[in-house]
């Protein structure tokens, strides 16, 4: 128990960041736009949360930083994509690359700059049950955050009209349009979310999980993200359980590591990748589940008729 | 109105008059017009000039939101559902959004008992079929409780019961003071339906008549500028050939919870024979598409032939060599790749028969050629073989799919819906030409819902009702109405 604690305790901070870029993805795909541009999003709420933390001294300004910083990003992205329709992949390609470049230049000052991390909120009495307490009532705000964020991207898109009308956007922008919805704004919206979720996950990074900044710290976890929403056939549960298998195996084996199993370490850290598609791979299986929880319309161009 | 699109004007001065409580016919084939026109009204396209009147007062229909609050609602051709959403959940979005949930649900099936239209709410839409799906684009719009009805092609994949269901209903709303813009281009329909009629050609109006007045053949006579030939569809008996295709004791399990599983298929077709096959939409006809063109296999080779050849195991590429051509109801997306030109389209069942394809090169003037020859037989309006699928009206796609595979001579075509949305001239084209393909000893089957289109088509004909097909017998042996009750489930013809 003494050990497991800690290890448990990891893997929520190691799920935690893919939770949110992959939800926030979710609900842009759901509306039928792809944005390859996750992990320059992530970078960019990383910098921004740090950076205003530092400026600050504040971890509620760090939090919305990371929020306005992968949002501002998105804009750009929303900019281009929906308002002059260019291609979303090669866009979301450029954005990536544009989010390491830019992040990277913001941060040139705040490397090697310390910061203890978010403050861990106790739940009180919750955090005294003995064993489950620690493990599930002493958390930052983020962490909190996530859940409560999987459990609303749920509500939203299976319960709310709101997300009844972004499910019908994804899945026939002609027919959407054809019936008066605005086709435009309402994926602009998705594309803000996804951006502004980036954002927190690079926040968390930045801000709790390291917590410290160093260029291209996100080390490819905006593309996990991604992968989590495909495999996951666009359903928020699948995301949850995704990001903690995916969160789960990588602490795994950071600990076999540690403890000398004799496979190079280099196959170690693939296994996070690897058991996390073929898992995913596994429950996806079912065709006619992907036909109808896959947005129909995704990456495709909006062009209303005249 | 006048609307100009780049190099055609779809609509030149149109104008019309609608009044409460009547039903209006829009006349026109493929593109006359009439699709252009009524989405004007709906709001969908913004006229260059003209102006509506809505009750008297000028009305600006900006939008489709703005029409349905005047009280317009439209059934489209290209239907506006969202497949992967439940039939309540695409109902629900065309209603205000305070529309309680449990609520609808009543009323939607309140609607479908009371109008004959069997829906199950919660099905997902791309589970139903063509028919299926009409359904839901009927009581979406009667749910609104529209003043103007607009009704592209609505009975065009109805059985006849349903048909003379749907007509009682219009006439009901009618007398309730509802005003229905009626297209089609069944004249029979038009007359039985209709009092006036409003006739498009090339984007102009030819004549707004009394349709009481007019004859069918008068009123084609408008719409196409010419005399429909009167044509033998009926074989003569005399040139049946050897058994092309048998099919025994087939079986299929169902794919999902929402196909219908095929239970004990029995049929053979001879070279020279065309064997209808109707049936009430969603009953097995797609999945005994798939099953006979391969898309499905069976879990026993034999169970289906081609020219004696075992081959229900085999995928399509080897049935097509044997010599099966087919041609499914969806136009796009399965019978065409939406967003290729009419040329790769054309390439795609073609090149293997026709040899488009050389050492992995394709042969584009040989195949330019065929898709020309296509075009030309079956007057498909495009522009050129550079169209993309997509761009095609409904019924110019379909004179298209049928015509590539007509244009192949198979030894064996299973077609469904082969004159589904196309109009009355271009439906004659085709049904000749698949009557002329099997007095070529060729052998097809048409899987249709127009019962008048296969008793005057088909040489032998069968019903499929809940995955079980009833025994073929000679058309001339039975009647409409037994053909009506085998599609409803009864046992046998006699």
């Amino acid at each position: 128990m003494e050990i497991l604690i800690p290890a448990i305790l990891t893997v929520i901070t190691a799920a935690t960041p893919l939770l949110y870029a992959a939800l926030g993805e979710l609900v842009a795909e759901k509306s039928g736009v792809l944005n390859l541009g996750v992990e320059g999003m992530i970078l960019l709420g990383a910098v921004c949360g740090f950076a205003a933390v530092y400026l600050t001294g504040s971890a509620a300004a760090g939090i919305f930083a990371g929020l306005a910083g992968g949002m501002a990003l998105s804009v750009v992205f929303g900019v281009l994509v929906l308002g002059f329709q260019a291609s979303q992949v090669a866009t979301g390609l450029a954005l990536t690359i544009f989010g390491i470049g830019l992040s990277a230049l913001l941060g040139q000052e705040l490397v090697g700059v310390a910061y203890q991390g978010l403050p861990k909120i106790s739940l009180p009495l919750l955090s005294k049950i003995p064993a489950l307490g620690p493990l599930l009532f002493r958390h930052d705000f983020l962490v909190y955050g996530s859940f409560a964020m999987a459990f609303a991207v749920y509500w939203f898109l299976a319960r709310s009209r709101a997300g009844l009308v972004l499910r019908a956007v994804g899945d026939s922008h002609d027919a959407a349009h054809a019936m008066g919805y605005p086709v435009v704004r309402i994926r602009f919206a998705a594309v803000l979310f996804g951006g502004g979720m980036a954002g927190l996950a690079g926040a968390y990074l930045s801000l709790a999980y390291s917590p410290l900044w160093i260029e291209n710290m996100s080390a490819g976890r905006g593309w996990i993200a991604l992968a989590l929403v495909v495999f996951a056939t666009w359903r928020p549960w699948r995301v949850f359980i995704g990001a903690y298998l995916f969160g789960g195996i990588t602490i795994l084996q950071l600990h076999a590591q540690v403890l000398g199993v004799g496979v190079p370490a280099q196959v170690m850290s693939m296994l996070p990748y690897l058991a996390t598609i073929a898992v995913l791979v596994l429950i996806s299986r079912d065709r006619n589940k992907i036909k109808l929880n896959a947005p129909a319309c995704i990456g495709k161009p909006f062009h209303p008729a005249a | 109105m006048t609307k100009t699109f780049p190099g055609v004007v779809a609509n030149r001065e149109v104008g019309l008059s609608l009044r409460a409580g009547e039903i209006h016919a829009l006349l026109g084939e493929n593109g006359a017009g009439k699709s252009t026109l009524v989405k004007m009204i709906y709001g969908v396209l913004k006229a260059d000039s003209g102006e509506m009147r809505w009750m008297g007062a000028p009305a600006d229909i900006r939008d489709p939101a703005r029409a349905r609050a005047l009280g317009i609602a439209m059934v489209f051709q290209h239907f506006s559902l969202f497949d992967s959403l439940s039939v309540l959940e695409n109902i629900a979005l065309g209603m205000p959004a305070d529309t309680d949930r449990d609520r609808l649900k009543t009323r939607i099936h309140e609607l479908s008992d009371r109008y004959g239209l069997p829906l199950d709410a919660d099905r997902h839409v791309y589970t139903l079929s063509v028919g299926e799906r009409q359904r839901v684009e009927i009581i979406r719009c009667l749910l609104q409780e529209p003043k103007l009805l607009v009704m592209d092609e609505p009975t065009s994949v109805l059985t006849p019961q349903e048909v003379a269901g749907l007509f009682e209903t219009l006439k009901q709303l009618a007398e309730e003071g509802l005003a229905v813009l009626y297209i089609s281009h069944k004249l029979d329909e038009i007359k039985a339906l209709c009092k006036r009629a409003t006739i498009l050609r090339g984007g102009s109006v030819v004549g707004s008549v009394s349709v009481a007045r007019e004859s069918a053949a008068s009123l084609a006579a408008k719409m196409i500028g010419e005399e429909l030939k009167e044509a033998r569809l009926r074989g003569d008996g005399k040139k049946r050939g050897p058994v092309r295709l048998e099919v025994a004791r087939l079986d299929m399990p169902a794919a999902d919870e929402f196909s219908i599983a095929l239970r004990d298929i029995r049929l053979s077709v001879r070279g020279g024979e065309i064997l209808g096959i109707a049936g009430v939409a969603g009953n097995g006809q797609d999945e005994l598409l798939a099953a006979l063109c391969g898309e499905a296999r069976a879990a026993r080779n034999n169970r289906i032939r081609i020219d004696g050849h075992p081959c229900a195991r085999a995928g399509p590429n080897r049935r097509r060599a044997l010599g099966l051509a087919s041609i499914p109801g969806e136009r796009l997306g399965h019978g065409a790749v939406p967003e290729m030109s009419l040329l790769e389209n054309g390439l795609l069942t073609s090149y293997r028969r026709l040899g488009f394809v050389k050492r992995g090169f394709i042969r584009r003037r040989e195949c330019r050629a065929f898709v020309a020859r296509i075009l030309k037989r079956f007057r498909v309006k495009a522009a050129g073989d550079g169209a993309v699928a997509a761009s095609l009206s409904g019924g110019n796609l379909q004179k298209f799919i049928v015509g590539r595979e007509i244009c192949q001579s198979p030894a064996l075509l299973v077609v469904s819906q082969p004159t589904w949305g196309v109009d009355a001239g271009a439906a004659q084209t085709i049904r000749l030409a698949l009557r002329k393909m099997a007095d070529k000893g060729a052998a097809i089957v048409v899987i249709s819902q127009d019962l008048d289109e296969l008793m005057s088509l088909s040489d032998n004909i069968a019903a499929i009702c809940a995955g079980a097909l009833s025994q073929p017998v000679p058309t001339d042996s039975v009647t409409v109405e037994r053909i009506g009750l085998l599609m409803a489930g009864a046992r046998d013809a006699n």
